[in-house]
This record gives structure tokens, sequence and C-alpha cells, in this order.
């Protein structure tokens, strides 16, 4: 399965993003494969509207399955995360993505 | 004449004044008010009159038809506002988001985009004697003012002589509606409280409308409270103070009911006259 995270950086050790829409990296891990990879998402601050459908087009095109974020997508985001059949998991905004994929596997993570 | 009337900060007293001035032209000529912020408007409350015209007002979204449709993905790119997004093979348009710009739709080599219309709130005029009152309101669950708020400046211009002088009620701050409800306007009076607040917000107003190219004069409400740096700020920039309308608890009475304020306060009166005279001075390049 393909994990997407909203991260501030691109390792394993990065702190989460607690933003969707404006998260300034998408880090995918791939769990098949145990591999990473990662998305700069940092050009999104030069958009004024759209941020959230933008970044969830983008969750669709790294083939993300699975979405760990902190507060969770806006209206226009969720439709396009529903359409695109990725699931959302939030609540992980103040953890490291070690953690928050832990928290994941765990079931301690609330699925939006 | 088209007069703005407009504020950095929300509650200096926009439609206080515009409601009042209105009055006071009124009293000697045709006068035409247009309420602006259409997301909330409120010169109704103290304007009243007989409603004459109604009309729906339409913003137009772009469907998409899929059938014709070969996924290019032109619109996408097309789209800077991310209101057309593709997934793999199906095509979602966000229509909160869509600005009405007909890029996707014109740019479609299939014509798979055809713009329709959609309902977005109502504009409706009033006449009251020498007022004549156009007040939108955005339907609830409406995003976008800035469409509104141009088709009723178009409704606006469109429905009376270029020589009456016309009143707009703008909404606060200095994002896209205000700009839309400023931008044609000839001259903007910026209404402001003297307190920290008021200054500051009011240097970001004053800074949109030298971004616009546009008069302003700034007019002080409830002048008497906090303290002189407006004035100050003002005078040190060569920016002209209309008039500097008094603190009164009698103002917040009257106005909580629903009245004028400049009819029971005299010097309330005269500084308005201030105002009216500036504008009827005014000389119009165009």
């Amino acid at each position: 399965m393909k994990i997407a995270f909203t991260t501030k950086g691109t390792e394993w050790n990065s702190e989460m993003d607690p933003r969707f829409g404006r998260t300034e990296f998408i880090l995918v891990y791939d769990e098949e494969k145990d591999e990473f990879n990662s998305f700069d998402n940092r050009d999104i601050e030069n958009e004024a509207h759209g941020a959230g459908p933008k970044t969830s087009q983008q969750l669709f095109e790294l083939g993300a399955e699975v979405l760990i974020t902190g507060n969770g997508p806006g209206g226009n985001a969720a439709t396009v995360l529903q359409k695109a059949g990725v699931k959302s998991f939030i609540g992980a905004g103040e953890m490291k993505v070690k953690e928050a994929y832990e928290a994941f596997k765990n079931n301690k993570l609330k699925e939006f | 004449m088209k007069i703005a009337i407009a504020s950095g900060k929300g509650g200096t007293g926009k439609t206080t004044l515009s409601t009042n001035l209105t009055a006071l032209f009124a009293e000697t000529e045709n006068v035409v008010l247009t309420d602006l912020d259409v997301e909330e408007p409120n010169s109704g409350l103290f304007i009243q009159g007989e409603l004459v015209k109604e009309e729906i007002k339409y913003k137009m979204i772009p469907k998409w038809e899929e059938d014709a449709c070969t996924l290019c993905g032109e619109c996408q790119k097309n789209c800077n506002f991310h209101a057309v997004i593709q997934l793999g093979s199906q095509l979602l348009v966000f229509p909160e988001l869509c600005h009405s710009c007909f890029a996707c739709s014109e740019l479609c080599p299939t014509s798979s985009l055809p713009m329709i219309p959609q309902r977005m709130g109502s504009l409706k005029q009033f006449k009251n004697k020498n007022i004549s009152f156009i007040e939108s309101r955005l339907d609830i669950g409406q995003e976008q003012a800035v469409p509104l708020i141009a088709q009723t400046n178009d409704y606006v211009g469109k429905t009376f002589s270029r020589e009456t002088i016309k009143i707009f009620d703008a909404p606060p701050g200095t994002s896209c509606p205000v700009i839309e409800a400023t931008k044609d306007a000839d001259f903007i009076i910026l209404i402001t409280e003297p307190t920290p607040f008021g200054l500051y917000d009011l240097k970001l107003a004053i800074e949109t409308m030298k971004e616009l190219k546009k008069d302003f004069g700034v007019v002080i409400n409830r002048y008497g409270i906090g303290n002189d740096d407006v004035v100050d700020y003002c005078e040190k920039n060569d920016i002209p103070i209309l008039a500097k309308i008094p603190n009164s608890r009698k103002v917040a009475e009257l106005y909580s009911r629903g009245e004028l304020v400049y009819t029971e306060i005299p010097e309330i009166k005269d500084e308005l006259q201030k105002i009216r005279n500036y504008i009827l001075n005014l000389k119009i390049s165009n």
C-alpha cells in the first residue's frame, strides 16, 4: 500500500505538516517496496485559491491510497480525495512521520 | 459621479456615512445609493422605499460534457484557480472556486466545457422620493462576492445617467471585493476611526487606493476617542481629511434603531455638509 504523509521534510524523522492543501512536502511510503518518494509542494504558496484540490490531485498522481495528515482536508479537497479513492486519516499534525506511521498502524488515527 | 465609501477596518461607519450622506443629497437632488457589501448588505435597514425592480443574478460556470472530452488536460492547465481538476478519466468542476473567466471553456479543443448560468443572488431596486436604492445580496452558500458586485456596478451604470450622484457602500477590507467595488469610482471616501486599529487598516486601504491610482480622502468617525495619530498621518502624507464626525452615544442609539443620525445631531449634519461640498467641487477629469 502507498501511504502519503503531509510533511515539513523528506525523511522518516521529519516533522509532519498539520496542513493538507498547503503542506510543504508530500512524502509517499510504499510499504511493499519499502521505498520513499517525496514531492516538493512549496510552490503552492503562490496559489491564492484552490490549494486543496490541487494538492489532492497531486496525491492521485503519486498513486497514494492512504493520506495521513494533521487537521484534515477542506471540503473541495475532500471531494477530490474521495473521487480519487484516497482514504484520509487525521490527527498526526504534531508527530514525526515515523510516529504518524506507527500510530496509523496501531489504529490510533481517526479516519476523516 | 461615482463616490465609493470604503474602509480598511470593518465597523468604522461605512453604512452610517453612506445612508446619511445619501439622505442629505436627496434633500436637494436625485441620488443613487448602492449597497455593494453583497455578503451582508445592511444599508436597507436605514433606507427604505418601494420595490420597483428585482432581478435574479447568475454567474457562468463550466459544465463537463463527458462524451466529447478527450482528457487532453488543457482546461486544468489554463485554470488559475484550480476550479477544474482532472483525475484520471474524470473531470471535477468546483463552482465555488470558479471565477467565470471562460478560459477553460474557450480553450477546450472539443468544446466539452460549455458555460452554464448558475444562480448566485439577487438585485433589488427601491425608490423613495429622490433616492434610488440598489441592494444586491448573495445567496446563502455562495462564496464569491466579485461577480455580483461587478454585475451590480454594470446595472447602476446602465440605469442612471453619468451626472447623477451615485454613492456606493463598499465591503470592508482590502481584498478582491473592495477592488471590484472601488475600481470604477471617481472618488473614494475612506472612513476610519482614530484608534491604532483604525490607522493600521487605513494605511492598508490607502496603499490599495494608490495602487488603483484612485483619488481619495479620509473621513474620521467617532472623532474624540483614541488619539491624534490618524490626523497626524494624513497631514504628513497630504491626504485630505474631509470631515471629523464626533463620537456620540446618541449616534449608536439612533443607529441601533435603524434611524438616520444627521437629522437629529446638528454637528454631524455640519460635517456631512463638508463632505457634500467637497464632492460637488470635485473636478472629474474624464
